[in-house]
């Protein structure tokens, strides 16, 4: 525990520093990245030995703010989702030091380190916060400091305009939160999370769905998702990748510290976080596919992947109200797993797209292409997280959804309800999949593969050798996951046993372990069918040298890059399919003659729910908020008279 | 002595299913008149592939090589799930078949990789038809199996087709011919077969499978052949489980019982082949979501029982 307050002081102390030393760009950067990277290994040591023991600790401190207390609490559950943090946030930074060296001079690094370390241990405090005032001090620091740091590049205007989507989405939560945590605390002295007294049921539906919003807006589900598809873009990659990979998280977590208040669960809040969870999911994978920016395809595979997350977590309540343990155990633990699963595997994506962006200054897929040749270390590692994200084995990503699937078929032979959610819970997951494999396909494939369709691409170079070192580890913990599964059970356990009760996690730890261990040996055996089936490639190939050529193309002898199948055409026949959905607009050449001259085409996925539902509401509040302008004139004295009149009327109000 | 026969049944499929093509192409041939080619000749070729030195395109890089290596080797491995004859292999525990589907996704991804990594419209064309039609397979092909753990009770596919007797085909017949019906639908897309694609066509417009492999030769060529002979083995012997329940206690007779059925299934996808005309490209899709159907329509039928 005291190793965690310190990585938190050396985090504020680094950010700091970082900020003092903003004149020296390079003086910051090594304050602000060895600040985050000992941070990250002081936090991770007390976060794995909490998780292997179990143990929960506990310190408070005495506060003067009202209602508050400087608790801090360090239980499984807390250091299951600080592993990810300090592993992400550490090889974040070290990434960041090679990303921003091209910024120094030109942008205040020493504030882009200062809000990043910042974020970082704001993200700690939600963590191991155990007063509720506590935790929203953490909330809203977490809020401003991403809020910087998406506004790095701020004189793009689609820059400032995702900034304040986000601010306004973070502010929208916060006051959810704010509520729900007024609600559960009720006649409290101090809102201790270990105090809160147990509500009646109609409160508890009330706290569950505030806190659904609230923490939804933060974890980026549908349809709270609007701001993540732009923010996470416009980010630095780095941050792009602890934002996806751990921030939207903490939406998770608040909600299960907050399901662990309100018990016993009703159905219907398993059934509605089953249902969000699958829409999520799907529409994700779909966005995902019709994206033409890396980094926003990224942004739309997370809010899939926190759909698996959302959908497992009900499967598992709807199995806790049904008494189904085993299933419960499963689900919550597949949702756990994923949740570690996902930061990494997205962390390194997002940092693949970032050097991406770094050599070729753009991650427009149609001006890629070809850089498998140029970045040869960055291609395969984006490859393998591709993979991981398609929960291909023998990669990480296919661990949690195979406890999703353990779980769902747990409930095939009962009846009811449940049986019913274990149905819809497998279908989305397998047809996600298959959604998600096609999105990655066409990112990775149109990005690195093939020819370069643009000069900058073809003019791309590698990435520096720190980003190279981050990616590395990133996809070595991705595979080692992936592999690992019989190890992971044990610390998964003590997380589930603390998030929702021992007797899911023996559940969960009995029935996982066999298949775990046979899905580990399967892992190993398709390394070693490939080993042995790339040896006897090489045998067979003997000393031959093989010809060159260029590709065959049917015999046409002169290919060209503007021949090549983009990223639009690799998804159209999908796209197309579920355009009802996706309503994307194009304009489309109409071919009328036998010698047709030039044509141009052109797609834009837009933003359906953005544009449908939330632009025509904030219109219809903003004109409702102009009627009222006249109490806004700029006029100090009559200001200060409002505060008068208001402070008057409760004085009157309290007599 | 445990580990004998899971060892021969391994031996046995990877040695066996270049024989179904062959069988296939010379059903084919009867239906078209012509002797066809010989029963062995997927086997020549890979020989005489094995022996090639292939030709590389100057676009390409390791994931046009490692494509072949990695989509085989993911294959061979999901032998290690696939029951023989309604008995396990070495590899089978509950929730084997979500595995099994995912090695044949990773199959598909690397696959697809290796023909985006040509540059070439055609294969891109492939690719892109692969991954579209892949999204409509894979909810059928789960939701068949599901229907099928629920059926039996059991959810590790050895103990599925273990569990699949005759009894259960007396009393829930409509459900497993739903389900047979499904997961043909899906072996002949998955397979590239007609009505879904068409192995023989030598128009790239019209091709899906072949058309991502243009480029390929030697070597990779060869492993990409053998690896589609062990899908097709994998597909068709589901279905060879499914309408083939075990009957006796002999592992022998069984075994030659279960190959024999897998040489009908070859000879029934080569007449279907030949009497059906292939599907419009943009009508695959329906099949697809007809195959889908099928298996909810079983799902809803056993969960109503």
């Amino acid at each position: 525990m005291l190793l965690v307050l310190l990585s938190l002081i050396i985090l504020v102390l680094s950010s700091a520093v970082a900020l003092c030393l903003g004149r020296v760009p390079s003086r910051a950067q090594d304050a602000g990245a060895y600040g985050a990277a000992a941070a990250s290994l002081a936090g991770l040591f007390p976060a794995l030995r909490t998780l292997l023991t179990g143990n929960t600790e506990t310190v408070s401190f005495p506060w003067s703010v009202p209602l508050g207390s400087l608790t801090f609490t360090l239980d499984p559950l807390a250091a299951f989702f600080l592993v990810p943090l300090f592993i992400l946030t550490g090889l974040s930074a070290v990434y960041g030091v090679d990303y921003l060296k091209g910024y120094a001079g030109k942008k205040p690094l020493g504030l882009a380190w200062g809000a990043f370390n910042t974020l970082t241990a704001a993200m700690v405090l939600v963590f191991t916060a155990g007063n509720a005032v506590l935790f929203m001090l953490g909330w809203e620091l977490m809020a401003a400091a991403s809020f910087l740091l998406v506004l790095f590049e701020h004189e793009k205007p689609q820059v400032r305009r995702a900034a304040f989507i986000y601010l306004t989405a973070g502010g929208a939560g916060a006051l959810m939160l704010l509520a729900a945590f007024s609600l559960l605390g009720a006649g409290s002295a101090v809102l201790d999370f270990s105090s809160f007294p147990s509500p009646s049921r109609g409160i508890a539906s009330a706290v569950f769905l505030l806190a659904l919003c609230g923490f939804g807006f933060k974890a980026g589900f549908v349809p709270l998702h609007i701001w993540l598809p732009e923010a996470h873009p416009a980010a630095p990659s780095q941050v792009s990748a602890v934002m996806s990979g751990i921030m939207i998280k903490t939406g998770i977590y608040g909600i299960i510290r907050v399901l662990g208040f309100i018990k016993p669960w009703e159905e219907w809040w398993g059934w509605t976080l089953l249902i969000i969870g699958a829409v999520s999911c799907l529409l994700g994978a779909l966005f995902a596919l019709a994206q033409h920016e890396l980094k926003r395809v990224l942004a739309y595979s997370s809010i899939e992947n926190i759909g698996i997350i959302l959908m497992a977590l009900g499967l598992g309540m709807v199995g806790v109200v049904c008494g189904a343990d085993t299933l419960a155990g499963l689900a919550f633990a597949g949702a756990l797993l994923h949740v570690m699963n996902h930061s990494l595997f997205k962390g390194l994506l997002f940092m693949g797209a970032g050097s991406v962006l770094h050599a070729a200054g753009t991650a427009e897929l149609e001006a890629l292409g070809g850089l498998a040749k140029r970045m040869p270390r960055t291609a395969p590692l984006f490859l393998a997280g591709s993979a991981a994200a398609c929960a291909l084995p023998p990669f990480n990503g296919f661990a949690g959804e195979f406890l999703v699937y353990l779980g769902a078929f747990r409930s095939l032979n009962s009846t009811g309800s449940i049986a019913l959610a274990g149905m819809v819970s497998g279908l989305v997951l397998a047809s996600a999949g298959a959604l998600a494999a096609a999105a990655f396909t066409r990112a990775g494939g149109t990005a690195f593969l093939g020819e370069p369709r643009t000069a900058r691409a073809a003019a791309a170079h590698e990435a520096g050798p720190l980003m190279i070192f981050a990616m590395r580890a990133l996809a070595l913990l991705c595979l080692l996951g992936g592999l690992a599964g019989p190890f992971l059970l044990l610390p998964l356990g003590t997380a589930v046993a603390s998030g929702f009760g021992l007797n899911f996690a023996l559940a969960a730890t009995e029935a996982a372990t066999v298949p775990f261990a046979y899905v580990s040996a399967g892992g190993l055996i398709l390394l070693a069918m490939i080993a042995i089936a790339a040896a006897k490639r090489r045998a067979f190939l003997g000393g031959k040298k093989p010809a060159e050529g260029v590709t065959w193309d049917c015999g046409y002898a002169a290919p060209s890059a503007r021949m090549q199948y983009g990223a639009s055409s690799f998804s159209q026949p999908l796209t197309d399919f579920f355009q009802p959905i996706l309503r994307k607009l194009g304009q489309y050449p109409v071919i009328s003659e036998y010698f047709p001259g030039r044509a141009s085409f052109s797609t834009e996925t837009q933003a359906v729910l953005y544009n449908s539902l939330y632009m025509p509401v904030a219109v219809r509040i903003r004109d409702l908020a102009f009627r009222f302008s006249w109490l806004q004139h700029g006029r100090l004295q009559i200001y200060i008279m409002y505060i008068v009149v208001t402070l008057m009327g409760l004085l009157l109000w309290k007599l | 002595m445990e580990i004998v026969k899971p060892l021969t049944q391994y031996l046995a499929v990877m040695l066996l299913s270049p024989l179904l093509p062959g069988v296939i192409n010379r059903v084919k041939a009867f239906f078209g008149g012509r002797r066809g080619q010989p029963l062995l000749q997927l086997y020549f070729d890979l020989y005489k592939l094995f022996l090639k030195t292939p030709v590389y395109s100057r676009t390409t890089t390791w994931v046009f090589k490692a494509g072949p290596v990695v989509g085989v080797s993911a294959l061979v491995a999901a032998l290690a799930v696939l029951p023989f004859a309604g008995r396990p292999s070495f590899l089978t525990f509950e929730g084997d078949f979500i595995f099994l589907l995912y090695l044949l996704g990773l199959a598909r991804f690397v696959t697809v990789l290796a023909a985006l990594d040509t540059g070439s419209a055609f294969e891109g064309m492939g690719a892109s038809r692969e991954m579209q039609f892949a999204v409509f397979a894979e909810p059928a092909f789960f939701l068949g199996l599901a229907a099928l753990a629920r059926v039996t009770g059991q959810s590790s596919l050895a103990g599925m087709f273990g569990a699949l007797t005759g009894d259960i085909w007396r009393t829930a017949a409509p459900v497993l011919a739903l389900l047979t019906a499904s997961l043909l639908i899906v072996l002949l897309a998955e397979n590239s077969r007609v009505p879904a694609d068409d192995p023989n066509t030598h128009l790239e417009l019209t091709m899906i499978h072949e058309v991502m492999v243009l480029d390929h030769s030697g070597p990779e060529l060869a492993y990409i052949l053998y690896g589609a002979a062990l899908k097709l083995w994998l597909f068709g012997s589901l279905i060879a489980c499914m309408v083939l329940p075990r009957h006796s206690g002999s592992w022998a007779l069984n075994s030659a019982l279960f190959i024999l059925m897998m040489l009908g299934m070859a000879v029934a996808v080569g007449v279907l082949e030949s009497i059906i005309a292939r599907l419009r490209l943009t009508k695959v899709p329906y099949l697809l979501i007809t195959a889908f159907a099928f298996s909810a329509l079983a799902l809803i039928f056993q969960m109503g029982r």
